[in-house]
């Protein structure tokens, strides 16, 4: 039989550690398993100019490995791999991670979100070979080339913006026809001579060989096809919360998946706590995940000094 | 204990044409490079049938372009100066041992 823990952290963004900086300060020794995606989304960006305390700006993935050291400094003990499955239906909980089992009294679960990409079949086989989701990753290889980036929120214009920086030119493609979002990037991209707009339409198929040679895209008011020249499509059209695992565990909600949370952090199942993107789609920031992160770490502190009633009450139930 | 090897355009042809060698192409720039990088030095120290170098795609520009390298992180484990298996995106040292051990096969 695994020890029982009294407490697993899934996920290592913003959210993830702090939970594990407050856990491991109080005492709870808790486990954190990274997951994949180690620091989470801030190691896709380069600079971080609105977290506070730095003014001059951060590189997200040095500001991650902070948090991380500062998780590791009061005994969180951390462990690079991801979780597989979850079991929320027996106490202690358990949790598999690469053919292991572990068992916890409490869990924060704080995976985040990932990048949507489109769904077509030729997108996937040619990632890494002009389809990318990362701009400031691989912006680099296409100097003086055409290249696509569709989508038309915030991201969609800060990669637009940042592409132009070594680009020849940027469409951005927009299944609607207008942007939303801040009205500050809006007129950048607008007044910025490299970028145009796509207008009401969608890419249907990502053409070429070995490598981009172009996009099909549909437009959706007349639904005619045409082509678009370009060496690289860059795909920012939102995300979606990392949930997967825990679909028939806890409450999730319809539209996108989101974990159903009351009472600050809390799930519909007792001892398991969620933080960060994964339960927040209204404000998606570093800080608000690091917020939210305390808040789920105090609240398990909190209902773990009641784990026996918890347990008794339960259990009085089953027998009646 | 083996390090992982800085390979650049002038050596790269010299450094891979024998055995198993995978390659992390990389950039500074690149946050999910900053994931793989450690990676690669832990997987540097544990395998002992394959060479694990890095390439700088900023300063070495003729090598990451003559493999069709557009987009970091790319792993490509080469074998007797051929590529054999390309790796887009952050992968773990597991993963990677495994892969090696395939192609040692
Ligand atoms: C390109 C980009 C730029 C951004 N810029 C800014 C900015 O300038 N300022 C700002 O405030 N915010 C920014 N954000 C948003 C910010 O990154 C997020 O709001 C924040 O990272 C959310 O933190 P989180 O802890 O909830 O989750 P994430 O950062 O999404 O981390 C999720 C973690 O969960 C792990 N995980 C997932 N599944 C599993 C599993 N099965 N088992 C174990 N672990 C798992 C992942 O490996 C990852 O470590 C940006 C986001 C992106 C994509």
């Amino acid at each position: 039989m695994p020890e029982t823990k009294n407490l697993i952290i899934i996920g290592s963004g913003p959210a993830g550690y702090t939970a594990g900086i407050y856990a491991s300060r109080a005492q709870l020794k808790p486990i954190l398993f990274t997951g994949e995606e180690p620091g989470g989304q801030l190691t896709w960006t380069t600079e971080v100019e609105n977290y506070p305390g730095f003014p001059e700006g951060v590189q997200g993935p040095k500001l991650m490995q902070e948090f991380r050291k500062q998780a590791e400094k009061f005994g969180t003990e951390i462990i690079d791999a991801k979780v597989d499955k979850v079991d929320f239906r027996v106490r202690p909980f358990k949790v598999w991670s690469a053919d292991k089992e572990y068992q916890s009294r409490a869990i924060i679960i704080a995976t985040g979100a990932s990048a949507n990409w489109i769904g077509l079949p030729n997108e996937t086989r040619l990632k890494g070979h002009g389809v990318s989701s990362c701009a400031t990753c691989d912006g680099f290889f296409f100097k003086d080339k055409d290249v696509v980036v569709v989508g038309g929120g915030d991201v969609a214009l800060e990669d637009a913006n940042f592409l132009t920086k070594v680009t020849k030119s940027v469409k951005i493609i927009h299944r609607r026809d207008c942007l939303r979002g801040s009205e500050f990037l809006q007129k950048r991209a607008r007044e910025n001579k490299k970028i145009s707009f796509v207008w009401n339409s969608e890419v249907v198929d990502v053409l070429g060989e070995k490598k981009v040679s172009g996009v099909r895209v549909k437009n959706n008011q007349t639904n005619e096809e045409s082509d678009i020249a370009c060496d690289g499509m860059f795909v920012a059209i939102g995300h979606h919360p990392n949930t997967e695992i825990f679909k028939g565990q806890i409450e999730l909600e319809d539209k996108a998946g989101y974990i159903v949370v009351h009472d600050d952090t809390r799930t519909t199942v007792e001892g398991v706590f969620a933080a960060g993107d994964v339960a927040d789609f209204k404000y998606r920031q570093a800080v608000t995940a690091a917020g939210m992160g305390c808040e789920a770490a105090i609240d398990v502190e909190k209902w773990l000094e009641n784990y026996e009633k918890v347990i008794a009450k339960e259990a009085d139930k089953k027998n009646c | 204990m083996p390090q992982e090897l800085t390979l650049t355009d002038q050596n790269f042809k010299d450094e891979i044409k024998q055995g198993i060698t995978l390659v992390d192409f990389w950039a500074p720039w690149c946050g999910p490079c900053q994931q793989q990088g450690p990676i690669i030095e832990e997987l540097a120290k544990e395998v002992e049938n394959a060479k694990v170098g890095k390439l700088n795609v900023d300063n070495n520009q003729i090598t990451a372009q003559e493999f069709g390298v557009m987009s970091i992180p790319t792993l490509i484990i080469f074998k007797d100066g051929n590529p054999i298996e390309t790796l887009v995106g952050v992968h773990q040292k597991e993963d990677l041992k495994k892969k090696i051990q395939d192609i040692a096969k």
